[in-house]
């Protein structure tokens, strides 16, 4: 059947859109490690030039390769992102198991941090909170990390509490089975899925806000090679015209950001058993 | 050892309809019950709360006399249930459901049981989506008949499995329970199958 | 000879699916069935889960997955039932009572949906007097699913079947869920739409309940049809001639043996019936 050909084509192009966009991301961060001095080098005799074939993304007022630096930066930004999203899921996964190891007045109390941070404004609390921890790299760290949590922990709670209802888990509690056992066997291998999906889902959120922050002025100090500095330097100059200075940058930032919303959904779908067998 | 419920009433929730309203039924180690009762009457409300999985909003559960929720560890009364894909995490291999019972690793009564419940190695490996109800069942009946079990609560065990499977349960079942001296409050939906099964009948409305 | 309503030959259900990674196999389900429904007559199809009875409902339904692939011949009526054909028997002479209840639309009242829609006001009135005959009481129809019992939106599904004086009516899993003397009443009723001239096809896992109503017994194990025999003939073991057959003849609770060494002796059938068919 014609059919049964397309879905397979299907999953064959999701692998291979998959694997590129975990290629493409790895070779920025990659390319960020070794090109870390090249990005710092001034020359001003390529002052201010607009793309072309020996510097495809222009250059700065300083002369600096903005491709470079672009990268640079991006890679920065992808490793704080990942660093970010990996803590903010850790805190996640633990409150979410927390609420059913240890009974109702921690469940209770979970439930309202998770209300709480969700409830102020996502910007407000992160740029209170990195400019509290002294901004730069921990600062930035500090409040991603922070205010990430709240919306995949509310996710894993529900998740639990469906769990503690379920036949299974309640045959283990008659089957004399402790609170640690049925966390630790019973919840964690299904909260899995969504957790990975989850933390995957996390990264293009960290890396966007962690721009944003340094954009603001409340992040990475402006030394430091970051997509958030790039872009706020340029605003400067677009008035006078470079608009490549903006345009790259924020481009190739809007990709990163797509491909790993596109990797989490992919991950997603292969994980879904509803749609195995696409 | 001797399971009694006393009066018990129960409802879900708070305004939800009453279930059982002042029931009271006596099982012995040794003795085997099948339970007849109308559609709708609660048996497995009433299965639930001799089991403990919940308790009576009045009367009283008792084991040997003590109340069932003072058996905080291991409960010598388990319940087998009627759908057994529900009873089993869909998301660890099967020989995780049998290290569950009580038993020693490698006691021979754990293995013993397992032969005589026709357990094949290869579906201890499997998940539980990987094989029929039949032999899901067959795990969660091992797995209640730990070392410490003295009452065994069969709800509808059988009703969604194919009738060989069925006949197998139940032999295994009435060859385990009286060498073991163990218990039986069962519910089925066939009253020839309690008949053939059962010591006693015991008809509630 | 009644006239053949239903003829099926060496139908084979088969589905894609993807095993590890981007391996993909053919999954055989139903595999070289034959049988036919004469009208008048119930013939059941029983087998355990996992044998191909649903699918075998849903291949002459023409409702198969996308991912299924059909083989062999279906006649209905003494022409070629085709997909399109099937497409436009379905609901009218061609109805199948389903085995869930999510069949039906919650949000519609039940009146509507046994009319399918079309309300002139003989339908309404014909709408009524089926709903009476299967001793719903009258105001049913004004009511929605979740305001009924299981066994009333049993009766509302046949119902729906009736309405169109089909000629055959495929009937999957129709008592599950019912007590026993509800299972009986809905078994009742398929009797009466077999006398009113119509072929049943009923498709179960209950065999005994099957032998109440059935004029023949077909029995399926793991997609291939492995007896075909009178519902008389259950009575009778050495009448049967698979062991398979016979074991379950010996597993009904009626036959069972409280005395001896085993309640319900079938040796090693399952083990035999792993390694002849596969599962």
């Amino acid at each position: 059947m014609t059919g049964t050909k397309k879905t397979g084509s299907r999953r064959l192009t999701m692998l291979v859109l998959l694997a590129f966009a975990v290629v493409f991301l790895g070779a920025v961060v990659w390319l960020g490690e070794i090109w870390q001095e090249e990005a710092l080098v001034t020359d001003f005799t390529r002052k201010n030039l607009a793309p072309c074939q020996t510097h495809p993304f222009g250059t700065d007022w300083m002369g600096r390769d903005m491709f470079v630096r672009t990268v640079t930066g991006l890679s920065m930004s992808i490793r704080i992102g990942l660093l970010t999203a990996c803590i903010s899921a850790g805190i996640a996964f633990l409150m979410g198991l927390a609420a059913a190891v240890m009974g109702r007045l921690a469940d209770g109390i979970i439930g309202m941090l998770i209300d709480l941070v969700l409830g102020i404004p996502h910007m407000l609390l992160l740029i209170l909170i990195s400019f509290a921890c002294g901004r730069g790299f921990f600062g930035v760290v500090a409040g991603v990390s922070l205010t990430h949590w709240a919306s995949l922990a509310r996710l894993l709670r529900g998740e639990v509490l469906q769990l503690k209802e379920s036949q299974y888990v309640k045959i283990a509690e008659r089957l004399g089975k402790g609170r640690f056992y049925v966390a630790f066997w019973h919840m964690a291998p299904n909260l899995l899925p969504q957790f990975v999906t989850g933390l995957i889902l996390l990264f293009p959120h960290a890396i966007l806000h962690e721009a944003s922050i340094t954009f603001l002025g409340f992040g990475l100090s402006p030394e430091q090679p970051a997509v958030g500095n790039i872009l706020s330097e340029s605003m400067r100059y677009l008035v006078t015209g470079k608009w490549w200075l903006a345009l790259f940058p924020g481009l190739l930032l809007v990709a990163a950001v797509l491909l790993f919303h596109y990797i989490g959904q992919t991950a997603c779908r292969l994980i879904d058993p509803g749609s195995a067998h696409e | 050892m001797k399971l009694e419920a006393r009066e018990v009433s129960f409802r879900y929730g708070s305004g939800g309809r009453r279930v059982l309203d002042r029931v009271s039924l006596t099982v012995e180690s040794k003795e085997h019950i099948g339970l007849i009762a109308p559609s709708g009457f609660g048996k497995t409300t009433l299965l639930k709360l001799l089991a403990g999985y919940e308790r009576p909003d009045s009367g009283e559960v008792l084991l040997d006399g003590r109340p069932l929720a003072e058996f905080e560890d291991y409960c010598p009364v388990q319940m087998i249930w009627q759908h057994p894909e529900l009873s089993v995490n869909p998301r660890r291999r099967l020989k995780t459901v049998l290290l569950e019972a009580d038993w020693e690793k490698e006691a021979k009564d754990r293995a013993r049981i397992e032969g005589e419940l026709g357990i094949l190695d290869e579906w201890k490996e499997r998940y539980p989506a990987e094989v029929s109800g039949g032999e899901l069942q067959r795990f969660c009946i091992a797995r209640a008949l730990g070392r410490r079990t003295k009452i065994l609560l069969a709800d509808e065990i059988t009703t969604m499995l194919d009738l060989v499977t069925q006949g197998e349960i139940w032999s295994f079942l009435r060859k385990e329970l009286k060498q073991r001296e163990i218990g039986l409050v069962a519910v089925s939906h066939s009253p020839k199958l309690l008949e053939k099964v059962c010591s006693r009948i015991v008809r509630l409305d | 000879m009644e006239k053949e309503i239903l003829r099926i030959e060496r139908l084979s259900v088969s589905f894609s699916q993807y095993g590890r990674g981007l391996a993909r196999r053919r999954l055989s389900a139903v595999e070289e069935l034959s049988l036919s429904v004469y009208a008048g007559e119930i013939v059941a199809v029983v087998g355990s889960s996992g044998s191909g009875k649903s699918l075998l409902a849903h291949a002459v339904m023409g409702i198969l997955p996308y991912n299924g692939r059909l083989e062999g011949r279906i006649w209905f009526n003494g022409e070629p039932l085709t997909q399109k054909r099937a497409a436009k028997l379905r609901g009218k002479e061609l109805c199948l009572v389903p085995q869930n209840v999510s069949y039906l639309d919650p949000l519609m009242r039940v009146g509507e949906q046994v009319t399918g829609g079309r309300s002139s006001p003989s339908r309404r009135g014909k709408c009524k007097s089926v709903l009476a005959g299967y001793g719903l009481e009258a105001g049913v129809e004004r009511k929605y699913p979740f305001q009924l019992s299981g066994g009333m939106i049993r009766r509302i599904l046949i119902s729906t079947a009736v309405m169109e004086t089909p000629k055959l009516v495929i009937a999957d899993e129709p008592t599950p869920g019912l007590h026993p003397e509800a299972a009986g009443r809905v078994m009742g009723h398929f009797k009466e739409i077999a006398k009113a001239g119509a072929g049943v096809l009923l498709i179960t896992h209950d065999i005994e309940l099957a032998l109440l109503t059935a004029d023949r017994v077909v029995v399926l194990y793991g997609g291939r049809m492995i007896e075909e025999a009178p519902a008389s003939a259950f009575s009778d073991e050495t009448k049967l001639s698979h062991p398979y057959t016979r074991a379950l003849c010996r597993s009904m609770p009626k036959n069972w043996n409280p005395d001896g060494e085993r309640l319900c002796d079938t040796g090693d059938i399952l083990s035999y019936m792993r390694k002849e068919y596969g599962r």
